[in-house]
This record gives structure tokens, sequence and C-alpha cells, in this order.
């Protein structure tokens, strides 16, 4: 499916222009939103693109730049913060050798921090992709990156 | 079909995590190995609670709660208890013991809930409308339009004196009143499930476990105001909550519970589902409305509010999921009812979630007015690890931390107000003494530093510089001046910002300045007592 | 209905649906404000106006909070007090402390305000910004570090102009109004118009200053160096001099100009003339033989640009015909240079324009039928009054003076084409006479005069009824370019300017520019044309002589050469 029937069925939609994003973003294998894809929503929605640009630039869920395969998000809030989040930030940084914002030499994982992620129950938690792992360990973490290996 | 037990396996988020998948297929093949497919019927359900313990499964009628399970678990369990009728003691919820009581409404965890939102959650299959039909859903919306006009519905949510459950606790009823009598159409009516506080996780698990209370409460909610459409806005990263109730919807109205003439009635109303993209101020609710119309999530000013120009310039309500899950039995069992359990200017119960340094963590729901100290040590076992309580921040990250001389207040809306925190959305953080007030604060500043909108100025620039000021003051580098420029950095952004999220920033700062001061003045004098903050240690530093 | 508020203990009246701001006003009092804009909605974003209510928690924005009956406000109470100075302080924190050496020193809306609520410093940590000045084009500067996020220039932009170059990007502390993918805007379709410059309170956007190189070339004893004032200019320089929006000042504006060393005072309301005569023929040349109608006016080059990018496919219902400034700068290396006998090379052609967009229009490759750049440099009035500040020249004491001659000739027609419709009423009142053969009763044409987007009138032309529109600012200019895309549009003739107001309300004009200060300027411009005493371009004498001297014709071959052009696709 090319990426502007991708948003055909967005375009009608009132406030369909997120939804054209999440879908654009989810179709591209780099895990971003490229010019390419902006400039069609630009067009597609008649809306300004510093505007497309304005709106995926404030979402946190958006990236603008290219990113790997799997994006590990960890959460740094207050819940996970006290039971160890910044060990697992720390481990995770010194294991895929890439600080936070940063993609592995292969293209495979991206390292972000985000704000809580709902999961507070199993906290430590992170997300890869649509994954939550949760109670981690700095021990713990090899086995689950061992899951996308 | 007759089934001699039932076994209710928890597929909550948290459990998910957890495993609950291997649980599902281990009973399943264990069912079938024993040949007990006919006798006990497995139930994915929704959350159960006991978070920090899952993956659990409870089997009824005894209303025995397995926890920590392994799939070898499952087995032990299909044939002891299961086949032989014999408990596997080891695999108990941590409070219950074959003696004293092993049922779970035996257990205090749930012997002090008194659950309205969540009487279905962990009980039924959330993907079933025919559970949730079974569990008496959608009684009280069929009563409801049989015999009650829109005004007696508003009437009744006013009497009940039910409080938005969102942060602000604004009368639920007024609200609908406001979008009622304003003009212009259609009106719209919003379900807010961005939940973004950070701690709080009921409305994910209140979708997860019982999506069809929140459409059974929107369909009375734009019965009571006239909105013919509702959106249900739902953060982007609940993905479970958001194929739930798509699911949900989907199944509703198959049955004619959504779309035109609802149940016979002339009421017609539909909703959609919307997703977020990762924006914690998308909670406030002209903000959300903003992200519904495909902008950026910036909060409006207001006047005006919602209720006279909301979505597309319409009449709008926007309530939060736990309000709207508060509707079905409101009606159901009445007003009087309602006003009975919690306190007087805070009726009804919450749902809290508890997070932290803390043996329960989970989701529980609790009559307002319990004290901190019977959620902490009762319902959630206390501190792990021998450890002794320090402070519990209520409301989330923009609630205030409580000492250990406030653990007999009683949990409502007004009485934490007084003690400069919040109800908020029922987030509930225990700390134990190992944690660092100001360690604690610079992390929860960091959270509104990422998450302002940067639309307005106090918000914006404020927030930043909040921060920068309790760092040094981590750093042993503060001066007087930079304290007394805290406070009224503080006040200006508590008074002046645009919306909530700037006028609440500064609340866990004054919360420490008031309620920690000894450990904020050992900061400042550059002693860190737990050892967080980096380079107290050594001493003060020379601000020079 | 009127109201009773009462603000600081004074009790005035206001209508219902005033703004806080409108009552205090009223009670003598003067409420700081930032994103406030008077011709933009209300964004209440910067806080500055927040206000004490009786009855409210919370402080509220007078700008937007709406007036009730009964209302008691406080706006000098301590709380507010310290509100407005912790807000103005931290918008400091990250504002680049350089006011010295930036071009809106002395006329920076954040100037004033620390001024006004007496900060000397700011007790915030300074968190200073590192975002790429842009530079790229010829008309514009823009360094978001200095930008407050006040986010009028992105009302501008994408409200007014319905462009949308610039809108805000990212979030909390990284929040700034950017452009798409953070792309300069020599690469975005942005016309170069300036309205968001003219709505920045800051120096965050600026126009590119050229006035060293003027400087220089008055300075260099080889050069001959002309000026050309644009008509727009002599109805807004007084107000850099303090002088009321409306001032006429065309004496001194000559008289200044010859005090800094000009060798030459020059009009472009000379050339403006000569557009009516060739604009005037093709019109009437495109009516007789079927060519493409409606036909547009060209003398924006913000507009040109526009429809470059926007209605590539329309281009041809655009005249040919230069812009006045460019028509003079081909002239004054052609025709002048040999009746003076100079070596156009040693010529240099100096605009003072109303108009950022100018600047780029010179740089056009196309403008160089003379054989060298016909307009050497253009400035902004500002630029030009900051060169006069500069010389020390004092204003008050400047006598009045007069264009030089021949190309400082002009009537009242040429003086209106700083106003917007007042192309087409030159346009029409030479192609009536010449048409008709007859004297034009009233030479007035007021129903294309005045603020309202879109005028038209109608003409009768020996027989045959014209009709003309009339857009300026750039969402109207849209709107009949759809029509005409659209085959809908019922006009033969076209005029459009840029900006709001016509070349009046131009983005180098001084600022403030608001559409009250474009209400007197064209009133004054409609005075300048009255007192004129020839007041139609087909009647300019030195006008006629060029066509006998050196054009020959309208629409012949050295017009073709020098004074018509071609459009590209962008």
């Amino acid at each position: 499916m090319t990426q502007s029937m991708l948003i055909q069925r967005f375009i009608g939609e009132p406030g369909g222009l997120l939804k054209a994003l999440h879908a654009l973003q989810n179709s591209n294998t780099n895990n971003f939103l490229s010019p390419q894809d902006l400039e069609l929503v630009s067009g597609a929605f008649g809306v300004p693109l510093a505007k497309v640009w304005g709106v995926a630039t404030f979402y946190s869920l958006y990236s603008t730049i290219p990113r790997g395969r799997y994006i590990i998000r960890v959460c740094e809030s207050a819940p996970c913060h006290v039971v160890g989040a910044h060990n697992i930030l720390t481990a995770l940084a010194k294991n895929l050798n890439i600080c936070t914002g940063e993609t592995t030499a292969d293209g495979k994982f991206t390292l972000e921090v985000t704000s809580c992620l709902g999961i507070c129950g199993v906290a430590p938690a992170i997300m890869i992709n649509d994954t939550v792992h949760g109670n981690l360990t700095p021990e713990s973490l090899a086995s689950v990156l061992a899951l996308y290996n | 079909m007759f089934y001699r037990s039932h076994v209710l396996v928890c597929t909550g988020s948290n459990c998910n995590i957890k495993g609950c998948q291997g649980i599902t297929e281990a009973l399943r093949r264990e069912l079938t190995r024993l040949s007990l497919e006919q006798e006990v019927r497995l139930v994915e359900t929704g959350c159960l609670g006991l978070c920090e313990h899952g993956p659990a499964l409870v089997v009824y009628p005894e209303g025995v709660m397995y926890v920590r399970l392994t799939a070898a678990d499952v087995a032990e369990v299909a044939e002891e208890h299961l086949l032989k009728g014999r408990l596997v003691p080891r695999l108990l919820q941590p409070t219950a013991t074959v003696d004293s009581g092993y049922s779970l409404n035996m257990s205090p965890f749930f012997s002090k809930q008194k659950r309205i939102v969540l009487k279905n959650c962990g009980l039924i299959n959330p993907d079933s409308i025919e559970d949730y039909v079974h569990a008496d859903g959608y009684i009280a919306l069929a009563t409801t339009l049989d015999t009650k006009t829109p005004t007696d519905v508003i009437d009744v949510i006013k009497k009940s004196g039910l409080r938005g459950r969102g942060g602000a606790g604004f009368p639920a009823g007024r609200k609908w009143e406001f979008t009622r009598w304003a003009t212009g159409s259609p009106k719209y009516l919003i379900c807010n499930a961005d939940e973004g506080e950070p701690g709080t996780f009921k409305d994910r698990l209140i979708l997860e476990g019982d999506p069809h209370l929140i459409l059974e409460g929107m369909i009375i909610a734009a019965y009571a105001i006239g909105a013919t459409k509702g959106i249900i806005y739902i953060r982007g990263e609940y993905d479970l909550s958001i194929r739930r109730m798509e699911h949900a919807i989907a199944e509703a109205r198959k049955l004619g519970l959504l779309g035109q003439n609802i149940l016979g009635s002339e009421l017609e109303f539909d909703v959609e589902v919307c997703a977020g993209a990762g924006a914690y101020v998308c909670g406030e609710e002209t903000a959300l409305i903003e992200s519904i119309e495909g902008n950026r999530g910036e909060p409006r000013f207001k006047p005006p509010y919602p209720a006279q120009q909301g979505l597309w310039g319409k009449p709008t309500c926007v309530n939060n999921v736990e309000t709207l899950a508060n509707i079905p039995a409101i009606l159901q069992h009445g007003a009087e009812w309602y006003q009975q359990i919690g306190t007087a200017n805070s009726p009804g119960t919450k749902v809290f979630t508890l997070t932290g340094n803390i043996i329960n963590s989970g989701l529980i729901e609790v009559p307002m007015g319990i004290t901190l100290r019977e959620v902490i040590y009762e319902i959630g076992g206390g501190i792990p690890e021998g450890r002794s309580f320090k402070m519990a921040q209520t409301g989330g990250t923009s609630g205030g931390c409580l000492a250990e001389e406030h653990l007999d207040i009683p949990m409502d809306y007004d009485s934490l107000a007084g003690h400069g925190s919040s109800l908020g959305s029922g987030a509930l953080l225990v700390m134990d003494d190992s944690h660092c007030i100001i360690d604690l604060t610079k992390c929860f500043l960091k959270f509104f530093v990422h998450e302002s909108c940067g639309q307005c100025t106090p918000c914006r620039e404020g927030t930043p510089a909040l921060y920068s000021i309790i760092d040094k003051l981590s750093r042993g580098l503060a001066t007087e001046s930079d304290m007394r420029l805290l406070k009224r950095l503080s006040r200006t952004m508590q008074s002046s910002s645009l919306c909530a999220l700037g006028q609440t920033a500064p609340v866990p700062v004054l919360s420490a300045l008031v309620h920690f001061n000894e450990e904020v003045e050992a900061h400042f004098k550059g002693d860190c007592p737990t050892c967080k903050c980096h380079t107290a240690r050594g001493g003060r530093q020379s601000a020079n | 209905m009127l109201i009773d508020v009462t603000i600081d203990n004074v009790c005035v009246q206001v209508p219902t649906g005033s703004s806080l701001l409108q009552a205090a006003e009223k009670a003598g009092i003067k409420i700081p404000t930032l994103c406030y804009h008077p011709d933009q909605s209300l964004k209440a974003v910067c806080r500055v106006c927040v206000v004490e209510i009786e009855g409210q928690r919370l402080l509220q924005p007078a700008c937007t909070y709406p007036v009730f009956q009964g209302m008691q406000v406080r706006t000098n109470s301590p709380s507010v007090r310290e509100a407005r100075q912790t807000i103005v302080e931290l918008m400091l924190s990250s504002h680049p402390q350089d006011c010295l050496k930036c071009p809106r020193n002395l006329n920076c809306e954040l100037q004033s305000l620390t001024q006004q609520l007496n900060i000397t410093q700011s007790p915030f940590p300074t968190l200073p910004r590192e975002y790429q000045s842009d530079s790229s084009t010829f008309s514009l500067i823009r360094n978001p570090n200095k930008c407050l996020n006040c986010r009028r220039c992105v009302e501008a932009c994408l409200d007014v102009q319905e462009i949308g170059i610039l809108y805000s990007t990212g979030r909390g502390k990284q929040t700034i109004v950017g452009t798409a993918l953070g792309q300069d805007l020599n690469e975005l379709p942005c016309v170069f118009c300036g309205q968001c410059l003219q709505a920045c309170p800051v120096g965050a956007i600026t126009e590119v200053d050229e006035t060293e190189r003027v400087w220089e070339a008055i300075a260099d004893p080889r050069k001959h160096v002309l000026v050309q004032t644009a008509p727009a200019i002599r109805v807004a320089l007084g107000e850099e001099f303090g002088m009321p929006a409306g001032a006429i000042v065309t004496g001194k504006l000559v008289a200044a100009l010859r005090r800094l060393g000009f060798d030459r005072i020059y009009d472009t309301d000379f050339t403006a003339d000569l557009t009516i005569i060739e604009e005037g023929n093709e019109l009437l040349e495109r009516l007789q033989h079927g060519g493409t109608l409606p036909m547009i006016t060209s003398c924006s080059p913000g507009w040109i640009k526009f429809i470059e990018h926007t209605f590539p496919d329309l281009l041809p219902h655009l005249s040919t015909c230069k812009s006045p400034q460019q028509m003079f700068g081909a002239l004054a290396k052609t025709y002048y240079a040999k009746k003076v006998a100079i070596d156009p090379q040693d010529i240099v052609v100096v605009s003072i324009m109303p108009c950022t967009a100018k600047k780029f229009e010179a740089e056009r490759p196309d403008m160089r039928s003379s054989g060298f750049k016909d307009v050497d440099i253009v400035l902004t009035t500002r630029e030009l009054a900051r060169m006069l500040k500069q010389s020390g020249i004092q204003w008050n004491d400047l006598k009045e003076d007069t264009y030089d001659t021949p190309l400082g000739i002009s009537t009242g027609a040429g003086a209106i084409f700083g106003a917007t419709g007042g192309v087409m009423e030159a346009a029409l009142r030479t192609v009536y006479e010449v048409v008709t053969g007859q004297e034009l009763e009233d030479i007035d044409f007021k129903s294309v005069r005045g603020m309202d987007g879109i005028k038209e009138a109608q003409v009768e032309l020996g027989g045959n009824v014209i009709r003309v529109g009339v857009a300026h600012g750039l969402k109207q200019a849209r709107k009949l370019m759809e029509d005409i895309a659209s085959g809908t549009s019922p006009y033969h003739f076209i005029e459009i300017m840029c900006c709001p107001g016509g070349c009046i309300g131009g983005g180098g004009q001084p600022i403030p520019t608001t559409n009250a200060t474009r209400q007197r300027r064209i009133a004054a411009t409609y005075q300048v044309d009255k007192e004129m005493p020839v007041r139609k371009s087909h009647q300019n004498e030195a006008v006629s002589t060029l066509y006998e001297e050196f054009l020959k014709r309208p629409l012949g071959f050295k017009s073709h050469e020098l004074l018509h052009t071609h459009y590209t696709k962008r």
C-alpha cells in the first residue's frame, strides 16, 4: 500500500491529521515521520507544512529523525524513579553502548526516555515498541534484550 | 452450561507484562489434560488489583487467589485445586493463609475495598458484552431511558454529589447542566482517558477490565446533556485499552446500544476512539480538545469553557473515565445510596493506584475518607524490605508530598487540599526512608520541564528555572536569594500560568519546603541526609 | 448595554463584550501586554497582562477575561506586580541581552516592559538558546534566539497572509516559532512580505540592513547616486521622528535625502505614472485582442512571488509590466544616463521602499535589462530613518525641498499607488479618458479605496462594461485567484497588493504598523493626491517627454526591453 493510500481514509475526517501521522510513522521502516510523509500530510489535509511540523514535534510518540527497528522507552517518572529506573537507564545505555536519544550502529535499537507509561504496577518498566517489560533489574535486562536478538 | 468452577485469569496490562498469556495457555492445556473443560470455565478478565504479585488468577466459588504464577505452578493449581479440591498454600496471595482465611473477601487487600467502579474488573471477560449484561450491565441505562428525563438524570447526579475524578473534583452534575443548557449543536461528550499523571493507571485498567461500564456511563451522560457524538480519547501508549474499547463499541453498536434509537428510544449517540500521541498536557480538557481537532495539544484560555465552546466550537462535556464509570451505579442504586459512601463533601469511592515502596502495589477502590495509614499499611501491606515510611505523594506528580504526621488524614478532596496536596488522579506513590526529598523534587520537576506545552511564559520558562534552582540546592549551592526566588517563582506559576499544569508544577516544591523543611535546610547547608544528592556528601561547596 | 466595572477603585462604564484591557484604558490605566496585538486574535499566552479579579482564585489575563456587571479589578496589587515582574524576568532569562546591537533597540516591546515594570536585572539563571540565525534571504533575518513565543508572527503569516511559513514547533522549553523541517526562508515559499516582522514585538525578525552600502556609495566620488522614494514613504517616515501616523512629510523627505548626499532625489511616483501608461495599454490590448483576462497588476513583489509559488498556472494573467521601482532603475541607467552623459556603470540607484520584498525583487535575475543591475540597493523606510538619525540631521529643522526633474515629476495618480486600490484608481482615470476621449467628471473612485478585504467597481468604457476587483493581503488575493482558477471570476482587471492596506502597510514601514496606522496613512495618501496639480498619469509631462525622446510608444520595442518582464513557476 502506498503512503497516500494509507492516509486516504483519514482525510475527510475532522481532526484526522494525528491519525494520519500515526499511520505513516507505523508504516515507516525507520520508525519516524520522513519529510516526504509530512509533505504528504500537508498536501492531503491542506494544512501548511509548518503546522504539520509543529504538530509532529509536539507529541513525544512522533519522531522526525530516523530511529531503530526497536524503540526502547525507559520511564523516568517518579514511581519508576523510586524503584531504580535510573539504574535501568544506565545499564541499557551501557549494554547498547549508546546515549539517550541515539540509535545503535546496526540500526536495531533506539534508546529514549519517556514520561509515565501507566504501568507503574510493575515498576521499573520499559516499553520496547508495543511490548512492556516490568519489574526490571539491571541484571534482568540482558534477557529482555535477548528477546530482540 | 453449568460449571463447577470458574477460573479468572487477570489479563490486565500489568499481568500481561508479567506473562499472563503463558498462564492462560498452560491452564487451557491442563484443563484439557485433566478433562476438566466441561466442569471448569476459564475466563480472561481485567485487573484483579494486586499487580505487584502478578500473574494472578482467582478460583471461584471459593474466591481463592493464586499469585506470582509460572506455567509450572499452573499445573499444580489445576491438579491440586481444580481436580482434587486442595489449596496450594505456597501460591496464595500474600495476606491469605490456609488457616485464617484464604478467601479474597477475608483478605484485608480486598475486604477494606468498596468496589463500584471496579465491580466487574477481574470478574468478567471484558471482551464479552454478554458477560457485562449478565453482571447487570446496561440495566441502569435501560431503566433511565424508561423512567427518567434528562433533567432527572442531572438532578440525580447533582444530588449524589459525584465530583470529577480526573483531578480537579468539579461537581459532575453541574458540568452536565452547563452543557445541557448551552446553546449550539451538535453537542459532544468526551471521555478523558488520556491518563498521564505519573503513577496512575486506573483508567487503563478500567478500560481494559470493564469497557462497557464506560460506554454505559457515556450513553447515560449523552442522554442527560443532549450529546449525539462521543469520543474516547485514550493515550496512544494504551494499546490494549484502545483495542478493548474499540471491540466494546462494535459490540454495543451491534446490539443497538449505540447509534440511532438506542434501546428503542429517541436517543441517538455514537462513540469513537481517538488515540493520543504522547503529551501529558492533553489530559487538560481544552488541550485534549485541541488534540482531537488535530492540533498541537495546547490548552485554551478559559472562559469560554468547553461547555460553551468546546470541540469544533460546540458545547462539549469532558468527563474522566472513573467519573463516567460511577454513573450506572448511581442511577441504579440512587443518589442517597451513593451519598452514604465516602464523606459528606466527597461522596463515593476513589480508585487509587499504589506504587513505589509498597508491598501490594496495584489497583484498589476504597471509600473516600479512608486514611492514608489504612491504605498503606492494611491494604497495601506496608513498606517492603523492613524499611520505614518516609512520605507519600498523592495526586500524581502535581500533588504534594505528605509526611508521617499526615498518615491519618482522610483521603478526600478537601482534606488533602488542606494539606497542600490533592486527591488528583488517585496516584499514591509511597516512598521509604532511603529517599531524598530534594532528589525526588528534581525528578518531579524534570517531568514538568519535559511535559510543559511551552505555550505560556510562566510554565515554559518557569519549569526549567524551578528545576535549576532545586538542582543548585541539591548540590549545596543555593543561596538565600535563590530560596526567596524559588518561592516567588512558585507563587507566580501558581497564579498566572494558563493551565493547571503550570499552576500545579510548583506544588511538590512547596510541599517539600513545608513538610520536609529540615531536610531542605540540610541541603541548603550542603548535606544530603540520605546521600542521594551527588556532591553534597563532601559538605557545602563554595557558592562563589 | 453599558456595564459597571471598578478598576483600581475607579468606576467606569463599558459596553458588554469589551475587554478588560479596554475598560482599564477607560479608567486611565495601561495594563502591560506582549502577545496582545490590536489586529489579531487573543492569545493569552504571555501572561504579562494578568490582573486580580474579585472572586477569582487565580490571576486572570486582562486581554481575554470578559467584563461583567459589578466586576472588581485590581491591576496594581502586590501579587499582580510580583507576577508581572517575575514573568518578564523569565522572558529575559532566555532572551539575549544584546539590546545595544539590536535593530529594535529603543523600539522593542520587551524593553518597554522592563522599563515600565522597573526591572533592572533578571535574577533567573540565563538559559541561552543556540538556534541558528537565518540570513538566507535578501530581505529578512530571523533570529529565533530572541523569540518570546508570542506567536504574533505566526498569525500574521498564517491567518493574515494565509501562507503559513511560521508555526510553533517543539514542546516545553524547546518550544519556538520555527519553519517546516527547520528550513531556511529561501528554501520555502516565503514571499518576504515582512508582515511577520511587523508583528514581532522584539528583534527576532528584522530586515537585512543595507545602510552601510549606501553610505559607501554616497562617499565614493566616482559614483553618481540616485535615490527614488516610493509613494508610501512620504506618509510614514514622519512616525520615525515622533510625528503622528499619517503625517505628510514629502518636502522634509526630499530635504533629508539631499542633506544625506544623494546626487539626485527622484520619485518612484514618476515611474508609477509610467506604469499606468504601459499597464493601461496592455489592458486595452488584452481587451481588444482577446488576451488573457482578467489581467492582474504586478507592482507588488511579494504578490508576484506568491503567485509564482501558489498559482503558477495563472501567471499569464499577470501584467508583464515591471514594478515602478524596477522601471525606474532600468530607465535611470539608460535614458537618464544618456541624457546626463554619465556612464551607467557609475550610476548607483538606491530605492527607499516600504517593503522588504523589494530587496528581493531588485535581485531577481531578470532585473538587469539596462545591462547593469537596474536597482542597486533597496532600503526600507526604517533603514532610511536609521541613516538620518546616524547623520545627526535634525528632522524638525529640515526645510521642505522638492524633487529633481525630470524623474521626480509625478501626478496624484502615481501617489495613490501606495494605498490599496490606488493602482486601480489611477488606471481607471487614464484608461477611461484614453478610450472615451472624454474627461472624467469625478476622478475619485471611492469604491476601490479603504481597508475592506476585497473591493470592486465597474466602469463603462466605450459601450463595454469593465469590471475591476481589488484585493490586499494574500488571504484575499488567494480568494480572487481561486475564482479565476475555477472560471468564476467576474473581473477584467484586478489589482493585488501583498500587504494589508497596500504598500503603506508594508513590511518595511515604521513599527508599529497596525490597521489604525494604516488607515491614517491611507487618508494621508489621498490627501497627497488631492493636493497635486495634476492627478492623471497620462497628463504627466515628463512621462510624455520620455516617450517622445526615448520609448517612442507604449508597449513598443524599448518598453518591452526595459519595462516589461516575465515570471517563472517556483
